[in-house]
């Protein structure tokens, strides 16, 4: 850019003032022109930090009055009874359903979404290719009490089956004890949840496999590579950042999913594995959608901790996320 | 319910297309300004009013706003059913003129209403009666009978299968099943959650020790969202009973149980037997605040005792100049018999004779 700039000058100079100053004009603007951008950009980052930071201030300072009337220890208790005259509360039982509900969500919905992905960018006819692409960005624009619905009053029954079949058959796998009822369960909260993030897991991977270079898939294909040979040599390792930051998005939306947990979870505030009975655990979000209608003052401050946690936790995740990514890109480079 | 709300729609839609048409049909408009006026004791005011609060109460309200709103072209009322705490919240903050509440204003919150009313107290109205239905859905079981030990244990996970002794002794024509009882509570916090556990821990106390709250405490029950959810559980799930308000039971056409109370016969769920409860209810209040206790425990004859009296909550004085015409009409309207009346389309109880007058004293004189 200087080096161009720098160039024309001399050629214009002997004819005078009057052609340079123009060129000044123009550059001065050029100038100007990026400071403004500069400006709106730097502006646009800081605004943002400023909201993050905002809102954890305002969950902070709500919060704090309920925390100290708390009479449990918010941080190693999972009992939830903000609203009592003596105000219990811990997140313990709440935070753990969030992250295994999660957790289930993304192990159930990662190896679906990235089959997908790797089906429309380098399996199906191109003909299938667009519309397939546009169904699962639909998928993913599907609002979420949508989701809820279709749980409780499809999947469940479903889920029910599925369920008692497990329970019977390996009731041994620490995640499948029950008691003889099921459905409205942690387990039919993660189905909804995997369905959920699915689509936005799926659609990022498809795009980042659609970046990477048919240079290196073709010199994959004619090193004499197969079609999953080469998947897993070059478009694999490549879309590895991709990939890993679509499935952070996809956990963040299945930690923060609110409506849809509360609709088809039977909730209740215990430490528990066994994911196909209803009570098996509850969330915070869909907690907080619950509760707060009629909490009193203590109660909303309890479930704004809550909220807090959830920040916490979903910050956590990202860190992590790009701590793994940064690490790769270290790898490659 | 629904059947009524299409005529009447259906009537709108045909007066006002006859309008539309300007055929001058001078036969047709009396019919319709005389079907307007059967709801209407109503005086109208104009403005604007904002109100917030119970869900519980959202379909009387709701009901009563439109018929206010007919007949008053003036005047609009907004009622968001935020919940009974963001309700009290929002009275307390000024931004509404009064707040729906499944509850009478606790003590911390009557000084912060005070304060909020500025020259008088904030007082407690009791307007809708939401008698509570223990639905049930029970293939072959169409009469049942339950009463507060049994309800007690059912929701606490102690009486677990339909055929127990506790329920066949309440039951004894009945042929009750086997099958295991699936009890259903709200996993939200509800106003009907708190006066079922009242009502349990009253009628029940040696039976119900988990005490009473918004949250349900009994353990080992299913829980569901809303009404609509618990309902909507029982429909889909053979053998569940749940607590849910009478409207929602009768709309979705659930067998409801029968509450044996102590009185010589157990007691079905209508409009009347939850009136009856009410009417044998104290005034806790003083003056013009009309908070009322209720005796869960209650054996009066014909009187169903599971009911659910939501309130609203005014300044007794200093309610915005601009908005006091309009709050008093409109409350007024409320606490008419007409106004109650309205209610029974709609799965409410009108209140009582003795406190509907009560009440309608006290919006005469808001200030």
């Amino acid at each position: 850019m200087s080096s161009l700039s720098t160039t024309p000058p001399p050629s214009v100079s002997p004819d005078g003032r009057a052609g340079t100053l123009p060129r000044t004009g123009g550059r001065s603007s050029e100038r100007r022109g990026d400071r403004v951008f500069r400006g709106l950009s730097l502006g646009a980052g800081l605004s943002l930090l400023g909201i993050i930071v905002a809102i954890a201030v305002f969950l902070v300072v709500q919060a704090v009055p309920a925390l100290r009337d708390n009479t449990a220890s918010f941080l190693t208790d999972t009992v939830w009874d903000p609203n009592a005259a003596s105000p219990a509360f811990g997140i313990v039982a709440l935070a753990f359903g969030t992250v295994l509900s999660s957790l289930l969500a993304l192990a159930m919905a990662l190896p679906v979404a990235l089959g997908v992905a790797l089906f429309i960018s380098h399996y199906a006819p191109r003909r299938l290719a667009g519309p397939l692409g546009y169904v699962v960005d639909l998928l993913a624009a599907v609002p979420s009490v949508v989701y809820g619905l279709w749980g409780i009053f499809f999947l469940n029954d479903k889920v029910i089956d599925t369920s008692a079949f497990l329970a019977e058959h390996v009731g041994w796998f620490p995640l499948f004890g029950a008691d003889g009822i099921y459905g409205r369960s942690v387990f039919l909260a993660s189905i909804v949840l995997a369905i959920m993030i699915l689509p936005i897991i799926a659609s990022l991977s498809r795009e980042v496999f659609l970046q990477v270079p048919t240079s290196q898939q073709e010199a994959a294909l004619a090193l004499g590579a197969t079609r999953w040979e080469m998947i897993r040599t070059a478009v694999l390792p490549f879309g590895k950042p991709g990939v890993i930051g679509a499935t952070m998005l996809g956990l963040g939306r299945a930690l923060g999913e609110t409506i849809a947990v509360a609709i088809v979870l039977s909730p209740a505030f215990v430490v528990s594995l066994d994911i196909l009975t209803p009570n098996s655990g509850n969330t915070i979000a869909a907690n907080i959608a619950l509760g707060f209608a009629e909490a009193s003052s203590t109660g909303r401050g309890a479930l704004i901790a809550s909220g807090l946690v959830l920040f916490a936790i979903t910050l956590v995740v990202n860190v992590l996320a790009r701590a793994i990514i940064h690490r790769r890109r270290e790898f490659t480079a | 319910m629904k059947l009524s709300r299409t005529a009447r729609l259906t009537g709108l839609a045909l007066s006002s297309t006859l309008l539309l048409a300007a055929c001058g049909t001078d036969e047709q408009r009396p019919v319709a300004s005389a079907e307007d006026t059967v709801d209407s004791g109503i005086t109208c005011a104009e403005g604007g009013l904002t109100a917030a609060g119970s869900s519980a109460q959202k379909n009387a309200v709701d009901e009563w706003v439109k018929a206010y709103q007919g007949a008053c072209p003036g005047a609009t009322i907004n009622y968001q059913s935020a919940g009974s705490g963001a309700g009290i919240e929002q009275f307390i903050a000024g931004t509404t003129a009064f707040a729906g509440s499944d509850s009478a204003l606790k003590d911390d919150e009557v000084a912060q209403a005070a304060a909020r009313c500025k020259t008088g107290p904030a007082i407690n109205l009791p307007m809708v009666i939401g008698p509570v239905a223990i639905a049930y859905n029970l293939d072959g079981v169409d009469e049942l009978v339950l009463d507060a030990p049994a309800l007690a244990k059912i929701f606490s996970g102690r009486i677990t299968t339909w055929d127990d002794a506790a329920l066949q002794a309440l039951n004894p024509d009945a042929s009750l099943p086997s099958s295991r009882i699936q009890p259903f509570v709200r996993s939200d916090e509800s106003g009907t959650s708190d006066n079922v556990q009242k009502y349990l821990e009253a009628a029940a106390p040696a039976e119900w020790t988990f005490g009473d709250g918004k949250k349900f405490n009994g353990p080992g029950n299913q829980s569901a969202a809303k009404s609509d959810g618990v309902t909507q559980a029982v429909i889909s799930t053979p053998g569940a009973v749940t607590y849910v308000e009478g409207s929602f039971a009768e709309n979705a056409g659930l067998s409801v149980a029968k509450i044996s109370t102590g009185a010589s016969e157990p007691v079905e769920l209508t409009g009347e037997t939850a009136g009856e409860a009410v009417e044998a209810a104290t005034v806790t209040g003083t003056g013009n605040d009309l908070s009322l206790k209720l005796d869960y425990a209650t054996k009066d004859e014909g009187a169903y005792p599971i009911v659910l009296v939501t309130y609203e909550i005014v300044c007794e004085k200093g309610t915005p100049a601009d908005q006091l015409e309009l709050l008093t009409s409109f409350l007024s309207f409320t606490s008419s018999d007409e106004g109650q009346d309205l209610l029974e389309d709609v799965g409410y109880a009108p209140l009582p004779s003795s406190i509907r007058k009560k009440v309608e004293a006290a919006v005469a004189v808001l200030s």
